[in-house]
């Protein structure tokens, strides 16, 4: 699939990044959208430089869902059109300050689940009424199973999920593909805090795995593979047993 | 691969020490406040330099490997701008299929633009092209205090000259700009020569240096006697037809070392047998060949980790330069002590530098002969071969190179960089490194007063 003309948010996450130079080596033109102008900028000269036809950059805060429409309509005029949307933005919120506070709770539900499905559901009657593209959600391992270290991002990155299991099945009669990218542990700034193990992967690994998803509009992509595995064997341990683990 | 997360190593493995924390770098505009970290802090890029320069014991590492944006790429003058996380593998990627090639290729890909500033590295075209920071147009310092300072031969010339080369202790390299060389395409023209002596390699150099960009031997450390100094001479150029332009360069084969080996993997016996197929390999007098550039520049990129083949005690690289006027007899005593010894390495690389002058205060290359070479740690037994070399290497008024050492002696360092006391002016007060604090150089007194720039 022709990935020409892509809208991406998150623009300034390692993932999306990463994702973004391979698209930029293909001289693709690339709609930018992140909260940091300053960050905003570094990255879309960055992707100039790599061979983008031509970047531009929308300041941003998803969780303003009022500017959506804004930001989409003002992509679409500045390209003519769109071939693709990745959403790649997110938050690894603290698991037990949100336990401790229905606000904090309620704002990472927001920022990785509302914002995400608010995006959508704009996108995808833009990609139904034209019949072809692909969209692409950074969801996560973490949203396949509930768990007691990260249930809340979890929860919201498994609403996402699901709303995109949904939506790829109505906009597959029109043609256009709903990606849902699940990465495991990646070693981004997001993470930065984490110890990292054997199991962490490097973003540019991932940002290249979500391209070619992208390209192939793949329905379901762990990044890497091996987390299908993972993610299996978790899901398949009974109720009982997951509450004595410690994950 | 890149990930810079785990504890900071050098390439060597050896020493192995700790910082107390690592504070990744993510953001120009976004930058920790370097006052209120706890010091000394230092820059690590890859960890490829070999021994302590990268190294903070009990200090803060800023880990500036996730600074590798690029800014701007002036296609028509050739000039390139980026952070100073970005690794050479990477720029190489960006700028050979636009018919540009680095003005200086170190022996490996993978280290980023500030470690090429801060080593002021060289490579196989010193002779003509001289050190990376000779092609450094400017660059930005961010300082302790939070100045951020431009550098460039006319603009805060003197920390210019004192960050090149400067290995990190000058503040922290945000980004660079630097002058690219044009190419045809990315083939080299290769010939390879079997030569029997010391002497041989002399005559070659002479006979090569005029017309070929790049020159450089590899040394049997073994051979002995007659064969003193034996090995194969490289010497290339990029290839200029236009029928390779367009011809798609062979993916390359991942290959890795996964697991440590054990220490006695490499002894002198496996050594003896490598360095003879080696010399063995080529059975002509000489060989030309038309080679894509990364085999030609970087035959050990090929080889992820092959730094781990030495086992968990690590191993030391041993690179001296002699000027020329006694140049051979050094080096031909150089070879003898290691030939004797039994240690040495299967890489042993032996090079003509040029006179062209680096920017650089403590900038390492200088006209005359270089040697380079690992030895596995065998503790004590190696460190006493590696006096004795020092020795010889003092008296003939050469220098070893701080970014391959992990064990040369201060008084030593001031030797072979006499301008350090003009140095040590723009050390930035808060920025140290392991082998800065083992050189333990203190100023004369009346040049002890700190100049703040």
């Amino acid at each position: 699939m022709a990935l020409q003309k892509v809208v991406i948010v998150g623009a300034t996450s390692a993932i999306a990044w990463e994702a973004a130079k391979c698209m930029a080596a293909q001289g693709a033109e690339l709609f930018l959208v992140g909260r940091n102008p300053e960050k905003l900028e570094t990255v879309a000269a960055d992707l100039q430089v790599r061979g983008a036809q031509r970047v531009e950059t929308f300041v941003l805060d998803v969780n303003d869902v009022a500017r959506h429409q804004e930001m989409l309509d003002t992509a679409v005029a500045t390209f003519g059109w769109l071939d693709g949307l990745l959403i790649a933005h997110g938050t690894l919120g603290d698991q037990r300050k949100c336990e401790l506070s229905v606000e904090e709770t309620l704002r990472e539900f927001q920022t990785n689940a509302l914002s995400v499905i608010a995006l959508l559901t704009l996108a995808a009657n833009y990609f139904e009424q034209r019949e072809r593209g692909c969209i692409a959600v950074l969801s996560s391992v973490a949203g396949d199973r509930g768990r007691p270290s990260n249930y809340v991002y979890g929860a919201a990155k498994g609403a996402v999920s699901l709303f995109l299991q949904g939506l790829r099945a109505r906009l597959a009669r029109h043609g256009v593909a709903v990606v849902t990218i699940k990465p495991g542990l990646v070693d981004t700034p997001m993470t930065a805090h984490l110890r990292k193990g054997l199991l962490f992967s490097s973003a540019r690994r991932v940002g290249r795995g979500v391209y070619r998803a992208m390209q192939q509009g793949r329905p379901v992509v762990y990044l890497p593979g091996y987390w299908r595995l993972v993610m299996l064997i978790i899901r398949l341990i009974p109720e009982r047993v997951f509450q004595r683990l410690s994950l | 691969m890149l990930s810079t997360q785990a504890i900071p190593q050098s390439w060597g493995r050896y020493p192995r020490v700790k910082p107390a924390r690592v504070v990744p770098i993510y953001w120009r505009d976004h930058l920790p406040d370097l006052q209120a970290l706890p010091g000394p802090l230092l820059a690590y890029g890859y960890g490829r330099s070999y021994g302590d320069s990268c190294l903070n014991e009990n200090g803060t590492v800023l880990a500036a490997s996730h600074l590798r944006r690029f800014l701007a790429f002036d296609e028509e003058q050739g000039l390139l701008r980026c952070e100073a996380g970005v690794s050479l593998a990477e720029i190489l990627d960006l700028i050979v299929p636009r018919g540009w090639f680095l003005p200086v290729s170190p022996g490996t890909k993978f280290v980023s633009v500030g470690g090429a500033i801060a080593n002021d590295i060289h490579g196989k075209n010193h002779h003509k092209a001289g050190t990376f920071g000779c092609h450094v147009t400017r660059f930005e310092l961010l300082r302790s205090n939070g100045e951020r300072l431009i550098c460039s031969p006319t603009e805060n010339r003197e920390l210019f000259e004192a960050t090149i080369g400067g290995l990190g202790l000058t503040g922290l390299i945000l980004w660079a700009e630097f002058r690219l060389k044009r190419i045809h395409n990315p083939y080299i023209d290769m010939e390879r020569i079997r030569y029997d002596s010391l002497e041989e390699f002399m005559e070659l150099c002479a006979e090569s240096d005029e017309q070929y960009e790049y020159t450089v031997a590899w040394v049997d450390c073994l051979a002995s006697g007659s064969k003193l100094g034996r090995g194969i001479f490289m010497r290339g150029n990029h290839n200029q037809s236009p029928e390779y332009a367009h011809k798609p360069l062979p993916r390359k084969l991942p290959l890795a070392v996964p697991v440590d080996l054990p220490s006695f993997t490499l002894n002198t016996l496996t050594l003896k047998i490598f360095n003879t197929l080696y010399d063995h390999s080529q059975l002509q007098k000489r060989v030309f060949k038309v080679v894509p550039y990364e085999p030609f520049f970087y035959p050990l990129d090929s080889i992820h980790d092959w730094n781990r083949m030495y086992g968990p005690r690590g191993f030391f690289q041993y690179q001296c330069v002699v000027p020329y006027d006694q140049g051979y007899d050094v080096m031909k005593e150089i070879l003898q002590r290691i030939s004797r010894s039994g240690q040495g390495s299967f890489l042993t690389v032996l090079k003509k530098f040029g006179d062209v002058r680096s920017p650089g205060l403590l900038s390492f290359p200088r006209p005359g002969l270089t040697l380079a070479l690992d030895f596995a740690n065998q503790g004590p037994k190696t460190l006493r071969l590696f006096d004795e070399l020092d020795a010889l290497v003092r008296e003939s008024g050469g220098a070893l190179y701080p970014a391959k050492d992990a064990r040369m002696h201060g008084e030593d360092f001031k030797r072979f960089f006499p301008r350090w006391q003009e140095f040590m002016r723009y050390v930035d007060p808060k920025f140290s490194s392991s082998f800065w604090r083992r050189m333990a150089l203190v100023p004369a007194r009346e040049e002890s007063a700190t100049v703040e720039v």
